[in-house]
C-alpha cells in the first residue's frame, strides 16, 4: 500500500474547505483525512466547519407560497 | 415536403420542451427562490427576480445544451439576471474597496480560533456551543451583509451545493477566481457572525473563561 505523507496543520488548514467542498482529489484528501485523524484541533477545526456549513444551508432554505406558485404556474402557462 | 417535416417536428419538440421545463421549474422553485431570497434579501424582490429568471429561461431555451444541465444552467440565468438589475438600478457591485485576494484579513478571519480553548476539550466545546446559540436568521443576516461578488458565490456553494467547477461555469470566471471569492466570502462570512454574537451578547468574553479555568485547574491539580 502506498504511504500516506504527513502533512502539518497549515497544509491542512489550507485545504480544509476544499475538501469539505468535496473538491479534493484522491491523494489530498487521502492526507487531509490522515491529518485529521491525529490532529485534535484541526479534527475539532474540521467539525465545526462541517456543521457551519449544514446549518448554513438550513438557513438558507425556503418555501415559496402557493400563490407565488400559482403565479410561476400561469406564467409558465403563457410559454 | 422537407421544410413541412422539420417544422412537424419542431412542433413536437417544442411541446415537449415546455412539458419538460415547467417540471424543472416547479421542482427548482424552492431551490431558485432561497437563492433569489438571498441575493435580493425580501420575498417580493425575491419573487420578481425568479420569475424574471423563468422568463429568461424559456426565452433562451435553445441554449442549453445538455439537459442534464438544467439546474446550473437556469441558476446561471437567476444570477446573472440579479447582475443585470443591479446594474440598471445603478447600484454599483459591492466591490470597489475590496478586493479579490483571499491574503486579506478577512479570509484569515476564523471563528473557530476565536472561539475554540484547547485546555477545555474534557469539559466544553464552546464553539459548538456557539453554533447552537445561532438562529437561522442570525445566519441569513450575515450572508446578506456580504458584499454581493462574495455573496453569490457563498449562496452558490454553502446555500445551493455547487461545485467549483459549476460555479466557474455560472459565473463565466475560471475555478481559481471561484475559490478566492469563496475564501474571502467565508471569512467576511464569519467576521459578521463575531461581530453580530458579540453585539447580541452570544459570547461571554473569552479571557474570562480562561482565567476561570486557570483557577478550576490550579485547584483541581492540588
Amino acid at each position: 500500500m502506498k504511504k500516506i505523507k504527513t502533512i502539518g496543520c497549515e497544509e491542512a488548514l489550507k485545504h480544509l474547505l476544499a475538501y469539505l467542498d468535496q473538491e479534493l482529489g484522491p491523494a489530498k484528501r487521502r492526507e487531509l483525512e490522515h491529518h485529521i485523524e491525529i490532529c485534535r484541533t484541526c479534527f475539532s477545526r474540521a467539525e465545526f466547519e462541517k456543521l457551519l456549513k449544514t446549518q448554513l444551508r438550513e438557513a438558507g432554505r425556503e418555501t415559496v407560497g402557493a400563490a407565488f406558485e400559482e403565479k410561476i404556474k400561469s406564467l409558465l402557462g403563457r410559454f | 415536403m422537407m421544410p413541412l417535416q422539420l417544422n412537424q417536428e419542431e412542433t413536437v419538440t417544442q411541446a415537449d420542451d415546455r412539458g419538460f421545463f415547467e417540471e424543472k421549474v416547479i421542482g427548482l422553485l424552492d431551490q431558485l427562490f432561497g437563492a433569489a431570497m438571498r441575493l435580493v434579501k425580501n420575498r417580493e424582490d425575491a419573487e420578481d427576480l425568479v420569475a424574471e429568471a423563468v422568463t429568461k429561461a424559456w426565452a433562451s431555451r435553445r441554449s442549453l445544451k445538455d439537459t442534464e444541465n438544467f439546474r446550473p444552467w437556469i441558476f446561471r440565468i437567476l444570477t446573472n439576471t440579479f447582475i443585470s438589475d443591479c446594474r440598471k438600478r445603478a447600484v454599483r457591485p459591492q466591490t470597489e474597496t475590496l478586493s479579490e485576494n483571499p491574503s486579506d484579513a478577512e479570509t484569515a478571519f476564523s471563528l473557530f480560533e476565536e472561539l475554540h480553548q484547547p485546555f477545555l476539550l474534557w469539559w466544553g466545546n464552546p464553539e459548538k456551543e456557539f453554533l447552537n446559540k445561532l438562529l437561522r436568521e442570525d445566519l441569513a443576516k450575515a450572508v446578506d451583509a456580504l458584499p454581493d461578488l462574495f455573496r453569490i458565490v457563498v449562496v452558490l456553494s454553502d446555500l445551493e451545493g455547487f461545485s467549483y467547477q459549476e460555479m466557474a461555469g455560472i459565473l463565466k470566471v475560471p475555478v481559481g477566481t471561484v475559490r478566492s471569492r469563496l475564501a474571502r466570502g467565508r471569512g467576511l462570512l464569519q467576521k459578521a457572525l463575531w461581530r453580530h454574537a458579540k453585539e447580541a451578547g452570544l459570547i461571554k468574553e473569552s479571557k474570562k473563561s480562561s482565567e476561570r479555568f486557570y483557577e478550576k485547574d490550579k485547584n483541581d491539580r492540588l
